[in-house]
């Protein structure tokens, strides 16, 4: 009994560890298919920021609640301006252009800090189950996701900005005519979602530690769940996390973690081959 | 001009979601032909093209090309079977030269150096492009141009059935006339479906119309015959019928 | 006529080089230039399958790395390099064929490609990394997880395991081969295949609608870049005398990633120099901490990419071509196919 609640503990913190990493992304990338080779270096500089500001003194919580997010919103803000408001519609170069972004975020960080692994850590202490025990910070983690999740889509469906992002989204054109300044849409959306990559990094610090080149981890799961995800802004890559997040984790479990990793590509690809639009095709008709 | 059927189609339909841009249409082309498909924006005439050549799989019904079932065909296999078709859209090599464009038209067949060479020169003076206009990339032609590029394409790839989807579309008087030409030369070696809206350009090369309404056939004549129907004319004008009956 | 020449320059240019350099060169700069060369026909193979044939294969270096290991194994165990390097060129072919039967399907966005093959070689990476038990072995050689396979034999001659080849010798066949790639990749490309490849590029609708089968034609172009790109694997392996799992890692897909970028999408020679020029910079650059090599490469990238979206060679060659007409009246600057 005790093992059984362990595996689906492990399988719900697969699930909310994917979303939290592709939350970010279905922003940038799901709402204005901006290609951002560079999120998993936003999760890294998020992180960072935690790190610095918790050494220089910063309490660890509003490092990772309140630092991390401005900062790599900021960051964000400073990218959009000068690289992608260049480049939007151009799908192609716009990843490339990005990939040379996170080369050099990853050789920035390492000049100024050097390579080696700086950490924190969030004494949360351990919940047991029976003869196991599960580290409350991943509970917490579980459930600042889920938080974050609803959060987003309350945003999205029941405010001004939601309403607004996602008729430029889908009609940018249209959405002009209307006296939308689709220009600050994609901007602010492209901060929010780099903020949001910032938060996730904050948050899986403590776990982890900063590494320049951690986010080479993240960036090919998220990506393979926004895109497996489809159009569907939120129920998208979250149903996609429900199908990859489980399986990656059961077979890295008993097999080893390459494999995991090479099942979740191949689900992924499966999941393309039937839907090319995405999952979200099945609810939404294929857009 | 046998009356064999080249094409067939039995209760074809494509459904897009709940919609059905074709509901059952049973069409039948004899060789050599020139049939015009018309019928007001929406009825399924693009759509029914697309689910000859499989760019769309049809949701149901069987479409029978010379005599043999489409069924479960990808896309360039019914090509090399022999059915070509210009897109509304024209779709051809922007950033490669006309004279390249209509060469890779030919080249799949099976030719020799010389006869694909001698191919290209005739397909480019069927259209009447001369040697400088041949050697410009199609994105710098003139809206006719390409259309006419689109056609030596058609030409050079030698089909047996050729799908033409509005292809004066855009065209002054003079360039229609020029694109009735080319399709009577096209005409000689295959039976030729057109969708169009110009009623001068139907005049001059239909022998039969079939007009499309909803994704069904709704009548098939003559073009005098079809002028005078008034049902047509209602649902050009889009005025209210509970069914749309045919006359005559 | 006069295009065929201009053509062949660029080989020529290289055989002189391969058969010249042994004579006014320092060992040290052939064996440089050797290791440089293996890079660049790798690097020649993903400008192939990404110029030619339109394939956004990110993840290029599992086919340059497949090469490289496969060669590192096959001459540790069997001896003989001829046959290594004819295993480190074939096996990256099969491989590739199994990728692309999987991903070759239409309505498959290059992005979505991008995306996969990128995460193709990670995979592969991480695999590599975590064969350091000595349970990991092919034959007599383990796989040795994050420090690779070392103490390989270099190239020898074709029929005798024991008559290594002198670096001297070793340059001029590197510097040989990468003419022969080059010149095997422009016969492919204006022969009718090629031109096939090309124009599935431009329009895979349109392509398919003239009843060319685009899955058999894009495996073809992406064996023949796998092809490539291993046999670069082989040499460069055989320079180094070892081999490791960073053959698979990002910066090594970003490098070839760079210098087609800045070459030229669509050119053969643009991506031949700036492999060139950019592992000369990064040598120079050495383990220097704060002007590393992702910084520069990164910067560079992003320059390109915003100022240069076409790379180096059109540039150039428009710049020679505006030259040459103004003197000789013989070139007219061409609106050539990308």
């Amino acid at each position: 009994m005790d093992q059984f609640v362990i595996l689906c503990f492990a399988v719900v913190n697969s699930i909310a560890l994917l979303a939290l990493i592709s939350l970010g992304l279905t922003a940038i990338f799901g709402m204005m298919r901006v290609i951002n080779f560079a999120h998993g270096e936003f999760i890294m500089l998020g992180g960072y920021a935690t790190v610095i500001a918790n050494h220089a003194g910063v309490d660890l919580w509003l490092s990772m609640l309140v630092v991390s997010p401005l900062v790599v919103g900021l960051i964000g803000a400073v990218v959009e301006r000068l690289i992608i408001r260049r480049l939007y519609g151009h799908l192609v170069t716009t990843m490339l252009a990005t990939w040379g972004l996170s080369l050099f975020l990853i050789g920035a960080v390492t000049a100024i800090f050097g390579n080696t692994t700086l950490g924190v850590s969030a004494s949360l202490g351990n919940i047991a189950i029976g003869a196991y025990s599960i580290s409350a910070y991943q509970l917490f983690l579980i459930a600042i996701t889920a938080l974050l999740v609803v959060f987003s889509l309350l945003a999205l469906h029941w405010t001004k900005y939601g309403l607004i992002a996602r008729a430029a989204m889908q009609n940018a054109e249209l959405a002009a005519t209307l006296g939308v300044d689709c220009d600050r849409v994609y901007a602010t959306t492209f901060i929010i979602g780099a903020a949001a990559s910032g938060l996730a990094g904050a948050l899986l610090a403590p776990i982890s530690g900063v590494l320049p080149h951690m986010g080479a981890a993240y960036v090919a799961r998220a990506f393979v769940t926004v895109i497996s995800g489809g159009g569907a802004l939120i129920t998208g890559f979250l149903s996609a996390a429900t199908i990859l997040g489980p399986v990656e984790a059961l077979l890295s479990y008993f097999a080893t973690p390459v494999v995991g990793q090479a099942s979740l590509l191949l689900l992924a690809v499966i999941i393309l081959r039937l839907f090319p639009t995405g999952l979200s095709s099945l609810w939404t008709g294929g857009r | 001009m046998s009356g064999f059927p080249i094409l067939a189609t039995r209760g074809l339909v494509k459904r897009f979601g709940g919609v059905a841009a074709v509901d059952g249409v049973d069409l039948v082309v004899d060789v050599g032909e020139i049939r015009c498909l018309i019928g007001p924006n929406g009825a399924g005439k693009s759509t029914l093209f697309k689910c000859l050549t499989h760019q769309h799989q049809p949701t149901s019904g069987h479409v029978l090309f010379e005599g043999r079932d489409l069924q479960g065909l990808p896309t360039h296999r019914i090509a090399r079977r022999g059915i070509a078709i210009k897109n509304q859209i024209p779709s051809i090599y922007a950033n490669l030269d006309v004279r390249e464009n209509i060469r890779l038209a030919a080249l799949r067949r099976n030719l020799t150096k010389r006869e694909l060479d001698s191919v290209v020169d005739l397909v480019l003076a069927e259209i009447g492009f001369d040697n400088l206009q041949a050697k410009r990339p199609a994105a710098t032609l003139s809206h006719a141009h390409r259309q006419w590029c689109e056609l030596g394409m058609l030409l050079a790839s030698n089909p047996r059935l050729a799908l033409l989807d509005e292809p004066t579309a855009g065209m002054t008087r003079d360039e229609m006339l020029k694109t009735v030409d080319i399709i009577k030369r096209l005409n000689a070696r295959a039976t030729v479906i057109v969708v169009e809206h110009d009623l001068e350009f139907i005049a001059r090369l239909a022998q039969k119309v079939t007009v499309l309404h909803r994704g069904k056939v709704l009548v098939e004549d003559s073009m005098e015959r079809i002028e005078a129907n008034e049902t047509v004319r209602d649902i050009y004008l889009g005025r209210k019928k509970d069914t749309a009956h045919a006359e005559g | 006529m006069l295009r065929h020449i201009k053509h062949a320059l660029f080989p020529f240019a290289l055989v002189l080089v391969a058969l010249t350099g042994p004579f006014v060169l320092e060992p040290f700069d052939l064996v440089n230039l050797s290791a440089f060369s293996a890079m660049a026909i790798a690097a020649l193979g993903l400008a192939f399958a990404w110029g030619t044939l339109g394939i956004l294969n990110l993840g290029h270096s599992v086919f340059f790395g497949i090469g490289a290991y496969a060669y590192a194994i096959a001459v540790s165990n069997f001896g003989d390099s001829t046959l290594a390097v004819l295993i480190g060129t074939m096996l990256p072919v099969v491989f590739s064929l199994v990728l692309g039967s999987c991903l070759f399907f239409s309505r498959l966005g290059d992005v979505y490609l991008g995306v996969i093959t990128l995460c193709v070689t990670l995979i592969f990476y991480s695999f590599m990394t975590s064969t350091a038990d000595p349970w990991f072995h092919i034959g007599r050689v383990p796989l040795g997880g994050f420090n690779g396979v070392t103490a390989i034999p270099s190239l020898n001659m074709p029929a005798n395991p024991q008559a290594s080849l002198s670096t001297e010798a070793t340059f001029s066949i590197c510097l040989l081969a990468l003419a022969g790639a080059h010149v095997l990749l422009s016969l492919v490309r204006s022969s009718d295949a090629g031109r096939i490849m090309t124009a599935i590029r431009e329009s895979e609708l349109r392509s398919e609608l003239l009843g060319y089968d685009i899955r058999f034609y894009k495996l073809v172009g992406f064996a023949l870049s796998a092809a490539i790109a291993g046999f670069g694997g082989t040499l460069y392996t055989a320079m180094m005398g070892f081999v490791s799992p960073s053959v698979f890692d990002l910066p090594q897909a970003s490098q070839f990633v760079l210098w087609v970028i800045a070459g030229g999408l669509g050119t053969f020679v643009g991506p031949v120099v700036a492999s060139f020029a950019f592992q000369l910079l990064s040598s120079q650059l050495g383990a220097n901490q704060v002007f590393n090599t992702e910084l520069i490469f990164g910067a560079t990238i992003v320059l390109f990419v915003l100022l240069a979206p076409q790379g180096l060679q059109p540039m150039i060659a428009r710049i020679a071509n505006l030259k040459l007409t103004y003197r000789f009246g013989i070139f007219r600057p061409k609106e050539k196919a990308a």
